[in-house]
């Protein structure tokens, strides 16, 4: 892979996550390895429940346990493996050095504190602050996220702001520590189409300013084209395929991506005159309590072949910008 | 923020005014209800006139307190000495009857404070426990003890106590208020040790079951909260557990627990009657219970319109704390 060590701030190398229930035990993640460069965007794509939220509360150790458990692999930031830390030196990475935005903007701020007091918690909890010091960035750091008014706003309280102004105030929060990675779980999915993309804009702009690495956690490849510089793909709690953005988009090898790529509706083709139906994966994602013996994709895949359902394939170069996990593309 | 805060305000003020005028309605249904109390259930005359009495002092006797007008005019006077604090003397005693409850009043008072204050702090403080731990021995015990709580009847709880620590022990006096000190109006045995030591008993015995209750509402409160995408927000900030669950979660929690606690206040208040007679408590409910035994009839009317009011004032301030706790009530 092209990904130059010393730029490495975060690797992940063969986390397992489990969960225990009574039906038996979820592999929700089962030996993902993937790496986060310095200041670059890491797209992470997948259906639900292919593991990419997970990955990234493995990340944070916001797993809740029980009944999930990280069993195995490592996390690698700054020399240290985040999943051998005590809770208390995990709390100050938390917020400081690697801090998460959720999908809902809606209910991802206590709806019973002002928008300031919850910013300033993480002035006054990581930088030392005095309250009145910490309000003081706080309404500076919403002006940094655009949000008019800040001093007024700081006042508020969440349920007095808009889905996109709320999910400002959670990047602003995200962000006051000016964290070395900012984890976006699904950071635009909840919110309207024409609000979409200013956050995308915010949240790239701010990378740049602050420097920070983001891990973009997303379902929707147009996000991922509009903002990643690589790509991991997730399926089964496993990763599939990973590549350069352009790479990927232009030289898709996995069937899964493929399925991915053309189940994305585009935009006048019906208007064009041909009423194509929009191209789907066809079946269900497997239950994680029945995975298939071989390749996990192999019952959704138009073209699985008998190697398939024996033996799984591993993860494998194509070339320095390009790994996938298929038998089509590895000699056998 | 100026001109924003007036309709927020003209809201709340009207929303009360809407709850007094309501108030006002219950209270004429009760007034109606007493006055029927007052007037049908057996002859006022043959109470007040004696069972000896002659036709004609019957007859000055029922002249005198205007028993022989028709019923609405009875009622409409009725009505006016209501508002005036007016309800008559007692046949018993010949004092007046509000004066009577009045000189009660501080000593039901304390003893349902201290007792609603002892269900909420314990009560809130257990159910915490409870929640955080819900497998430890702890809280085990504590929620077989919540049971108990709920089911054993208060006069049970009472005679319990009483043989534990007045008579095993013989730590704590079992009957009366103790040394009281006048203060202004008020008579008040908080202020010395003796009134403390003998307020602990009948407090305890009229918490039990608001206790076992508040503890119940926090760990299902709690186990609600935790989930909530906002809880893991604080969690990813990096806040200590004590932050996150006595500020973050616990100030939603207990949003309905004050409430409750609130309108059981009202209902302590107007309900200790067993508590207060099985410790000989020189409150309103000993005074309602002999003026029965007694058919005091100014005395039991007066006590009903006294606690009606009571109660609606404490709902109404409840409503007002709520909104209060509640930024979004505050607003909407």
């Amino acid at each position: 892979m092209s990904i130059d060590d010393k730029n490495v701030i975060l690797e992940i190398d063969g986390l397992q996550t489990y969960f225990y229930s009574s039906e038996g035990v979820a592999k929700a993640v089962d030996g993902a390895s993937f790496s986060l460069s310095k200041g670059k965007v890491l797209g992470v794509v997948g259906e639900s429940g292919c593991g990419k939220s997970v990955t990234a509360q493995s990340v944070m150790r916001l797993v809740p346990s029980p009944p999930g458990k990280i069993v195995g692999g490592r996390i690698m930031f700054d020399g240290k493996d985040l999943t051998k830390l005590s809770m208390a030196e995990m709390r100050h990475v938390r917020g400081d050095r690697i801090s998460m935005i959720f999908q809902e903007p809606m209910t991802s701020l206590n709806p019973v504190f002002t928008i300031g007091d919850q910013l300033s918690e993480m002035f006054m909890l990581h930088r030392g602050m005095s309250r009145k010091d910490a309000l003081d960035a706080s309404v500076e750091m919403l002006a940094r996220v655009q949000i008019p008014a800040p001093r007024a706003r700081a006042r508020e309280y969440p349920h007095q702001l808009s889905g996109g102004m709320r999910q400002r105030a959670m990047i602003a929060m995200a962000l006051s520590c000016e964290p070395e990675i900012l984890i976006a779980d699904e950071p635009t999915t909840a919110l309207d189409v024409t609000v979409q993309a200013q956050i995308l804009d915010l949240i790239i702009k701010l990378k740049e300013d602050f420097g920070t690495a983001v891990e973009m956690i997303t379902h929707d490849l147009g996000v991922i084209a509009e903002t990643a510089d690589s790509v991991v793909v997730m399926y089964a709690g496993r990763v599939v395929e990973q590549a350069d953005t352009v790479e990927l988009f232009e030289n898709t090898l996995h069937p899964y991506t493929r399925g991915l790529l053309d189940s994305t509706p585009i935009l006048g083709r019906r208007t064009a005159g041909k009423f194509e139906k929009l191209n789907e994966i066809k079946g269900m994602v497997p239950s994680l309590y029945s995975l298939p013996k071989g390749c996990k994709f192999q019952e959704r895949c138009p073209k699985a072949m008998p190697i398939c359902s024996e033996r799984e394939p591993q993860l494998t170069e194509i070339n320095d910008s390009h790994a996938v996990r298929c038998w089509l593309h590895i000699p056998h | 923020m100026g001109p924003r805060e007036r309709p927020q305000f003209t809201t709340m003020a009207s929303y009360i005014l809407r709850r007094v005028l309501q108030g006002l309605l219950v209270l004429l249904a009760v007034s109606f209800v007493c006055f029927c109390l007052f007037r049908y259930t057996g002859d006022p005359v043959l109470m007040l006139a004696g069972k000896y009495a002659t036709q004609e002092e019957r007859e000055m006797v029922r002249h005198a307190y205007g028993l022989d007008q028709p019923t609405h005019i009875q009622y409409i006077k009725f009505l006016g000495g209501a508002l005036k604090g007016e309800f008559g003397k007692s046949y018993v005693s010949q004092v007046d009857a509000l004066d009577t409850i009045l000189e009660r009043f501080p000593a039901t008072f304390e003893l349902a404070l201290v007792a609603i204050l002892i269900s909420f702090a314990v009560g809130v403080g257990m159910g915490i426990v409870v929640s955080i731990w819900p497998k430890g021995c702890v809280s085990r015990i504590l929620m077989s003890g919540s049971l108990l709580g709920i089911s054993i009847p208060t006069f049970l709880t009472g005679i319990l106590l009483v043989m534990l620590c007045s008579v095993y022990l013989e730590i704590l006096p079992a009957f009366g208020r103790g040394d009281t000190v006048q203060l202004g109006p008020w008579r008040t045995g908080l202020l010395t040790l003796d009134g403390l030591k003998h307020i602990i008993l009948p407090a305890l015995t009229l918490s039990s079951y608001q206790l076992a209750v508040m503890m119940r509402l926090t760990r299902a409160g709690m186990r609600e909260v935790m989930g909530e995408e906002y809880i893991k927000t604080a969690w990813a900030k990096g806040l200590s557990p004590a932050k996150v669950i006595l500020k973050h979660a616990l100030r939603n929690v207990l949003i309905p627990v004050v409430t409750i606690a609130g309108l059981s206040f009202g209902e302590l208040i107007a309900f200790s009657i067993v508590t207060e007679t099985i410790f000989q408590w020189p409150g309103m409910g000993n005074l309602l219970l002999t003026s029965i035994f007694e058919t005091d009839q100014p005395i039991i009317v007066t006590y009903i319109m006294l606690t009606s009011c009571i109660i609606l004032f404490i709902n109404i301030l409840v409503d007002l704390l709520y909104a209060v706790l509640n930024p979004k009530i505050r607003y909407n």
